[in-house]
């Protein structure tokens, strides 16, 4: 195996390029999933939005969140396209090329995130156009990295759960026990820092990149959201609530939040690696 | 000059199922091979090996000199791999299949661009080359499938069941371009087949029965070691005329579907004896040579087409594998 990686490396990437591309070209020629994936996080966005309006959770508090759940959506229909690829036959011949697994993983993951990114990049820009984006362009950059960062760990976290699955059906029960909870406990949706529920926040390596975002990203207050009563924006609550529940200041440091969603990425992509490295009769639908 | 393929006392295994049991041959360069044998005869196992889709348990196997246990890199690039459910991505272009799977076998764009129409000619798909896969009939998808893998101009092309599922006309399509191009690049062909007809266009055939090798061979070889020609004689009274013959020349012909049938080599000189004995009792005489299932059936005596024995098989090596 050592010696397949040796001889193969100078001559992957063409490989993994190539098969990086296939997955941007799939996808935009499948608009149902260009939709799909935007769709609900932006319905989810309004409704929650709307709904809380009048406390504290506004808009834009809701916006890193819901940007975190378009790129966790993106990048996870994305890679179970694997099971498509096993069971059409085209993985097949991925297989028996001498393109080394740990190509064939990247390839993937780099053609999911891609995607991921570019969906993000669209719901940001809609943020920035309804809300007014209030960032400094060091930190519009810092966010877009951060972002991409994160696309690789949820891409290769979708490639890790995919691998050895037979259809897309056991995929629906991998996402409403363990990814949307991830997503809903990760400090995108409510503060959550006290109590055994803070522990999990606080263990979510999601929570991290939220936060990062969270930072990087602030709006313009004055913009007002269509049809909002900007009166309502900070509303009487904001004394019961202590401030550091919600504030800036009670977030990670940037620091904390670039290394912990990193190590996130990295240990994805050896976990996608390994699972998929392995030759067995299993690799075969 | 290396064998194309050399199989040394490989034994495959599915938990307690020997799939493949001590098998050992070799494959020559620029032949056509054929692994022949119905479902469950090992013959996808080894199909599954040699293209390196799974590892060897037990035994040693190199395709063009490369070591399938050592040096699977370098036998992957030395070969074209042909799969039955074709592996072509039917959301993309035919072109755009090829281009994709000349990259992942790192060709360089100019050559791979030459390459891409040369073959797209070759397999008579030049004018297709921009439809989506999914418009293609099973045969033309097959054809894509035979251009891509002969993109890198492997020196061994190895197909599984390329005829299974195309109708007749696809079929002796395909054997054309897979001729054509083996006339063009010379290279060696190896395929598994459960069909007869289609294991006859090969140089040698290796027939596979549980596992094992069972006969090999070139076709015309085998089916003279079974017995000669095969004469047939349709007659009224196939039993009397049976012993008749018996008693006059001293051979065991059969009786077979109301029919006399003997096996005999030499079998046209026969035909005017027994004509010249029995004028009355013929009705009709024929002279054929004996089919790869009497081949079949002489050397592991049972049908081809299985009893419910090999049906019980079938079944449990499409759930494991």
């Amino acid at each position: 195996m050592d010696a397949e990686v040796a001889v193969a490396t100078a001559s992957s990437w063409p490989a993994i390029l190539a098969l990086a591309q296939r997955e941007l070209v799939r996808f935009f020629r499948q608009r149902n999933r260009v939709f799909g994936a935007l769709g609900q996080p932006i319905i989810f966005w309004l409704l929650f939005s709307e709904g809380f309006r009048g406390q504290q959770f506004d808009y834009a508090y809701f916006f890193p969140g819901t940007l975190v759940m378009i790129l966790l959506f993106t990048a996870i229909f994305a890679t179970i396209t694997v099971i498509e690829d096993r069971n059409e036959g085209f993985l097949q011949a991925v297989l028996v090329s001498p393109a080394p697994r740990w190509a064939m993983v990247l390839g993937k993951v780099l053609g999911g995130a891609t995607i991921a990114l570019l969906q993000g990049m669209l719901f940001l820009a809609l943020g920035a156009a309804t809300l007014g984006l209030a960032s400094s362009p060091p930190d519009v950059a810092a966010a877009l990295a951060l972002m991409a960062v994160l696309a690789v760990a949820l891409t290769a976290l979708g490639f890790t759960i995919a691998w050895r699955m037979e259809s897309t059906h056991g995929f629906h029960a991998v996402m409403s026990v363990f990814l949307l909870p991830m997503w809903l406990l990760s400090g995108a949706f409510f503060p959550g820092r006290q109590g055994w529920l803070g522990w999990i926040v606080t263990l979510n390596p999601l929570t991290y990149g939220v936060a990062g975002l969270r930072r990087y990203l602030r709006f313009a207050d004055a913009a007002p959201v269509p049809g909002a009563d900007p009166s309502l924006k900070r509303p009487v609550l904001t004394d019961a609530l202590p401030q550091a529940a919600t504030g800036i200041d009670a977030l990670p440091a940037p620091a904390v939040c670039w290394i912990v969603t990193l190590a996130f990425a990295l240990v994805m992509l050896v976990a996608a690696w390994r699972i998929a490295a392995a030759r067995t009769s299993g690799d075969l639908k | 000059m290396h064998a194309a393929i050399s199989i040394q006392g490989v034994t495959h295994r599915y938990g307690a199922r020997v799939a493949v049991n001590d098998l050992s041959l070799e494959v020559a360069a620029g032949e056509v091979f054929a692994f022949l044998g119905p479902n469950g005869s090992g013959k996808t196992t080894l199909f599954r090996l040699l293209s390196t889709l799974i590892p060897l348990q037990r035994g040693a196997a190199a395709v063009l000199g490369c070591d399938l246990s050592r040096n699977v890199a370098a036998a992957r690039r030395a070969m074209g791999v042909v799969f039955q459910s074709p592996s072509v991505d039917k959301k993309l272009t035919v072109a755009e299949n090829l281009q994709y799977h000349g990259r992942l076998y790192g060709l360089a764009a100019a050559e791979l661009a030459s390459r891409r129409d040369e073959l797209l000619a070759a397999v008579g798909l030049a004018d297709r080359a921009g439809d989506r896969v999914e418009t293609l009939s099973g045969g033309m998808r097959r054809r894509v499938e035979l251009a891509k893998c002969m993109l890198h101009r492997p020196r061994l092309l190895l197909l599984d069941e390329p005829s299974t599922g195309l109708d007749p006309g696809a079929r002796s399509d395909l054997w054309h371009y897979l001729s054509r191009l083996r006339q063009q690049d010379g290279t060696t062909i190896v395929l598994t087949t459960h069909l007869l007809d289609e294991a006859d266009r090969a140089d040698r055939i290796a027939i596979m029965h549980r596992g094992a090798l069972a006969a090999l061979g070139a076709p015309d070889e085998l089916r003279r070691e079974v017995g000669g020609d095969a004469i047939t004689i349709e007659t009224d009274r196939p039993g009397e005329l049976a012993t008749a013959i018996s008693d006059r020349f001293g051979v065991q012909p059969a009786v077979v579907d109301g029919a006399v049938r003997l096996e005999q080599p030499e079998g046209h000189q026969w035909i005017p004896r027994l004509v010249e004995a029995f004028p009355a009792d013929v009705r009709t005489i024929t002279l054929g040579k004996p089919t790869l299932e009497d081949v079949f059936i002489a050397r592991t005596g049972h049908r081809f087409f299985g009893g419910p024995n090999d049906s019980r098989e079938n079944a449990q090596e499409s759930q494991e594998e």
